[in-house]
Parts: structure tokens; C-alpha cells; sequence
């Protein structure tokens, strides 16, 4: 019996050893990396970080805060009232961090981008990713997604290039960090932002 | 072929673009939605609202909650096609399909319009009937935002193409909602919320069956109308409504499915004895406002408190409320039916069964 089994060990380490050695799964291996690369390439130039990792300032004044990165806004940061802005050209208010925003919508905070399955995108699919950007709705079929995330230049976007971003997205540290809920315009800030 | 166009509008200081799909196959002229209503194929006389032939009424014994609006809703079938019923959840519909349905808040507003144009192609569109009603003009893709007050300060909002596909749009399936075997059952639900009353002229199940309008459907389902078994009356009730209300999109079949919260009550495989595994005494992502993080649940059985599907029922903060389109008004009736099944009818998991969500292909 014992002989048996450690025969079923070898064979399925065996196995195991070639599939992970066979050239199609080297070939997947590479094109998934291929495809990581192209992700944080385009997560790079897109400026996802502007708003999805928070600000933090440094010696050189404000700085990304990469321990945090693609986090969104911090659980910890509880933001007092959005300021009501006097009649006039400026809409919209951000906190330093870059990642709470406030303007006629309501305020909108940004979304955690990492893999956390309670409180990032661990739970959201490819197709739910690309379904999200194409719509400007949450997993293509809740609420809208709100300002500032420009999903309207980002829809026009590949899939393969949206698919990129989301095989990066998958790749990155989990880092669980609960984002609020946005807050509508109703719950306390006048529908166009500003004081009359 | 599908080739976007996108437009830019302003909706509360929102910038949003909406796709206007134009769809075309190979050197065929662009097909879009005729510009008038009375151009669809509904009505051979708008003026006198004589509905053309052929077009069949119908009423789901579970309507979707509209803010109170009247509807009436009608489908054409081409000549000799049929609709191919073999997987009793997901019907296929024949090329040529076309469906009305038509929203009244005391005067007639708007009629939406399906047809089916390709093996997985449907035109959706929306027409805003003038003030005489004599015509309907198609609305762009965009949709019309606070189009028709309903009530003091709520206004309607006419969908666009992006709206219509969020509830229609699914994982390999037809476009259509609310037209199958449950919800065309001659064994109707007499405590269904806002249900229109089943009136002679209307079709059912079995008639379009005998008719042959639909085809390969399982006998069982002929012998036996479907129906929603449940522990009480008002469990009947409330589970239909969320069938109706929720499970268009919370399935185990559409993108949606990744949430895990199935709604959508199944005809195919039905053991009677499935409980809401997905939903009852489920851990809840969402965090109802001054309770606990690890005490909020999708259903907690006899505490509505701590259960986030009535707390979101119950609110219409664009942000939070569900469905998260399609309604401004709280659906109050909706909401204490289904407050008082969670504290009366499934006051442990134990007690909660028969609704179930089967895996398809």
C-alpha cells in the first residue's frame, strides 16, 4: 500500500514537473507575464496611481505613498464635511491625498484596485473589470462610476489592453483597506457644489 | 459588426458618454430603430390604439417595480418561428422577435422596444409619446434624464442604451426579461405585488404552448404550472418579487455571478428543499450605517435591522439603492413584505428552503 502510494507521488510530481516544463505552459507563462508587463505599463502612463495611491508629502513636497499603492482612499482618513464652494467658476474639491473628491456629484472617494478579496477587486472577474470601464457602471450593471475616474477615454480602450490592466491588478500586493461609500449630493452638499 | 459612436452629456454636472451602437452586417444597410413608434409594427392604428394582429399581450405574474407606473407589454413572433423552450430557464427567441412595453403614469410616457436582429444582437430603444398621444419619437441613446414628473419632485428618467443593456444585456443569453415559464404561469401568484390583473386577452404559458408559438418545452412543465414553492403565501410572494426585482441581474449565470447572490429563482433541477444558501445568514460586504461590520448580512433570518437587501430596498440614495437604476421611488409595499418574511416566515436558516440557483451549461 505504502509502495503504492509513494509510486502515485512520483507519477504526479512527475506530471506535474512536465506540464510545468512542456513549452505550451512555458508559452502561457510567458505571454501571462507579457501581458503583466504590458498592464503596469499602461497602469503607469494612464496615471491610475494619480488617484488610486494616495499623496503623502515628502521632501520634495507631495509624493505617491507606494507602500500603499492602488489602495485608494485610507480607511483610516475619515473626511470632515466637503467645504461648500462660493458662486463661481471652481467646482470641485480634493483632499491631499488626492483619493476623496468633492463636486456635484456628491463626494467620491477612490476605489482599492488591489486583489484584497473583502475589500479590493479579489472577488471581480476580467469580464467584470472590462464590463466596469466600458459602462461607467459598477461591474457594467450598478451604480455609475463617478468623477474624477475618466472611463470615458478609458473605454475606448482594447480589450487586450484592458485585460492587461486587469492581469497586472491581479498581480499586485492585496492590501485590504475598506473604502467609503460614496456620498450623494442629497446627504449634505447642494446638487452643483456650490454655496448660493 | 458593432461600431460605437460616443456622445458626451451632462447629467447634474456629471460628464458620462453613452454609446449609440449602430448595428450592421457585412455591406447590409445600418439597421436602427425606426424613428417613430407607430413605424415598429405595434399598433396598425396609434390613433384609436388598435394593436396590430399577432402581437400578443401578456403580463408577468411578477412585474419589475416602476415607481407605480401602469404597463402593458405586448410581443411579436415571425411568421412560422418559434421560441425554442428546451432549457426551460433560458428560452431562445427566433430572429425577427420584437417586444413593447408601455409605461403610463396617468397619461402615456414612453414605450420601450426590443427586437432581435441577429443570432445575439437586439435593438433596444425608447419612445416618448407626444401630448396627445397620437405618436412616440424614438430617444437617442443617451436617454432623457428627469424627463416626466410622477410625483411631487420625482422625475422619470427615459433610459439609454447603456441603462437598457445593464438589465438586459446577459452571459450568453436573449435580451428578454420577465417572459418564461414562471412568470407566464396560469398558476398565478394572487398575493404578486403590482401585478396586472390576467385579463382574457392575454397570453399564458400554456397557451402559447398549444398555439406553438413555443416549442420543446418539458411536459412536466405543461402538466404542472410553474410556481414558486415556499413555506408561506407572503414567502411565495416575496420570493417571486425578488425573482423579478433582483435576480435579473443577481443569478448564477450572468457577469453578475461573481458577486455569489443568486435571486433568480430557476425552474430546471428544482429540488424543493434548496434553501437561499447564497443570500440567508450570508456575510454581507456592504456595511448598513451603526451596525457592526461582522453583523451585517444579506439576510439575517428574523432581524430585517441587520439585513442589507431591505436596507437597500429602502433607500433611494443613487449610491446605495437597489436596483441601482430604473426607480426613484422606495417600493414601500415591497419593502414591508419582505421586512416581514425575513422576521416571520425564516426565523433560521433552517426553515428556509425550496428557493435554489442551479449552475446552467
Amino acid at each position: 500500500m505504502r509502495q503504492q502510494t509513494n509510486i502515485l507521488l512520483i507519477v504526479t510530481g512527475f506530471i506535474i514537473w512536465l506540464t510545468a516544463a512542456s513549452p505550451i505552459a512555458q508559452a502561457e507563462q510567458k505571454s501571462d507575464q507579457k501581458k503583466i508587463k504590458r498592464g503596469e505599463y499602461l497602469v503607469t502612463v494612464i496615471g491610475c496611481n494619480d488617484c488610486h495611491t494616495p499623496s503623502k508629502m515628502g521632501p520634495n513636497g507631495p509624493e505617491k505613498d507606494m507602500a500603499h499603492m492602488l489602495s485608494g482612499h485610507p480607511q483610516e482618513l475619515a473626511m470632515p464635511p466637503a467645504p461648500i464652494l462660493p458662486p463661481g467658476p471652481w467646482m470641485a474639491a480634493l483632499s491631499a491625498t488626492m483619493t476623496a473628491w468633492s463636486g456635484p456629484w456628491g463626494v467620491s472617494f477612490t476605489r482599492n484596485l488591489t486583489p484584497d478579496k473583502e475589500t479590493g477587486l479579489g472577488d471581480w472577474t476580467e469580464q467584470n473589470f472590462i464590463e466596469t470601464l466600458r459602462t461607467g457602471r459598477q461591474l457594467g450593471k450598478g451604480r455609475q462610476i463617478l468623477p474624477p475616474m475618466p472611463f470615458e477615454a478609458f473605454r475606448n480602450m482594447t480589450d487586450d489592453d484592458l485585460k492587461s490592466i486587469y492581469a497586472y491588478l491581479r498581480s499586485i500586493p492585496a492590501l485590504k483597506n475598506k473604502v467609503p461609500d460614496p456620498i450623494a449630493p442629497s446627504q449634505g452638499q447642494p446638487a452643483d457644489g456650490h454655496n448660493k | 459588426m458593432v461600431s460605437r459612436l460616443f456622445l458626451r452629456i451632462s447629467v447634474l454636472g456629471m460628464f458620462i458618454l453613452t454609446p449609440a451602437v449602430i448595428i450592421t452586417g457585412g455591406n447590409s444597410p445600418i439597421l436602427t430603430p425606426p424613428k417613430l413608434l407607430s413605424e415598429t409594427g405595434l399598433y396598425t392604428n396609434i390613433h384609436s390604439k388598435t394593436v396590430a394582429k399577432g402581437n400578443l399581450l401578456f403580463a408577468p405574474q411578477y412585474p419589475l417595480w416602476s415607481d407605480g407606473a401602469a404597463k402593458k407589454r405586448w410581443i411579436y413572433l415571425p411568421p412560422k418561428q418559434t421560441i425554442d423552450a428546451r432549457l426551460i430557464d433560458d428560452w431562445v427567441f427566433p430572429v425577427g422577435t420584437k417586444l413593447w412595453k408601455e409605461f403610463t403614469f396617468g397619461k402615456r410616457v414612453e414605450t420601450r422596444y426590443l427586437e432581435k436582429i441577429g443570432k445575439s444582437s437586439w435593438i433596444f430603444a425608447a419612445y416618448i409619446w407626444n401630448g396627445t398621444e397620437t405618436d412616440a419619437e424614438l430617444v437617442s441613446e443617451k436617454g432623457l434624464k428627469n424627463y416626466a414628473e410622477i410625483a411631487p419632485g420625482v422625475r422619470h428618467d427615459i433610459p439609454g442604451l447603456i441603462d437598457c443593456k445593464a438589465c438586459h444585456d446577459g452571459q450568453g443569453r436573449d435580451a428578454v426579461l420577465g417572459f418564461n415559464a414562471l412568470q407566464l404561469s396560469s398558476d398565478r401568484d394572487p398575493n404578486a405585488l403590482h401585478a396586472e390583473p390576467f385579463t382574457h386577452d392575454m397570453v399564458n404559458f400554456n397557451d402559447l404552448v398549444k398555439q406553438k408559438y413555443i416549442t420543446h418545452a418539458a411536459q412536466q412543465y405543461l402538466d404542472k404550472p410553474a410556481v414558486i414553492e415556499a413555506v408561506s403565501p407572503r414567502a411565495r410572494a416575496a420570493l417571486g418579487y425578488l425573482n423579478a426585482n433582483c435576480g435579473g441581474c443577481h443569478n448564477s449565470t450572468d457577469p453578475l455571478s461573481s458577486v455569489g447572490m443568486f435571486l433568480k429563482y430557476m425552474l430546471a433541477g428544482h429540488s424543493g428543499q434548496r434553501r437561499l444558501s447564497t443570500v440567508v445568514g450570508h456575510l454581507s460586504k456592504y456595511k448598513i450605517p451603526d451596525v457592526p461590520a461582522d453583523q451585517n448580512f444579506r439576510i439575517l433570518p428574523g432581524n430585517a435591522a441587520r439585513s442589507v437587501i431591505p436596507y437597500r430596498m429602502g433607500t433611494r440614495n443613487p449610491y446605495i439603492q437597489m436596483p441601482p437604476l430604473g426607480t426613484k421611488i422606495i417600493d414601500t409595499i415591497a419593502l414591508n413584505l419582505i421586512t416581514a418574511w425575513i422576521k416571520e416566515d425564516i426565523q433560521t436558516n433552517e426553515t428556509t428552503h425550496i428557493f435554489h440557483n442551479k449552475q446552467r451549461r
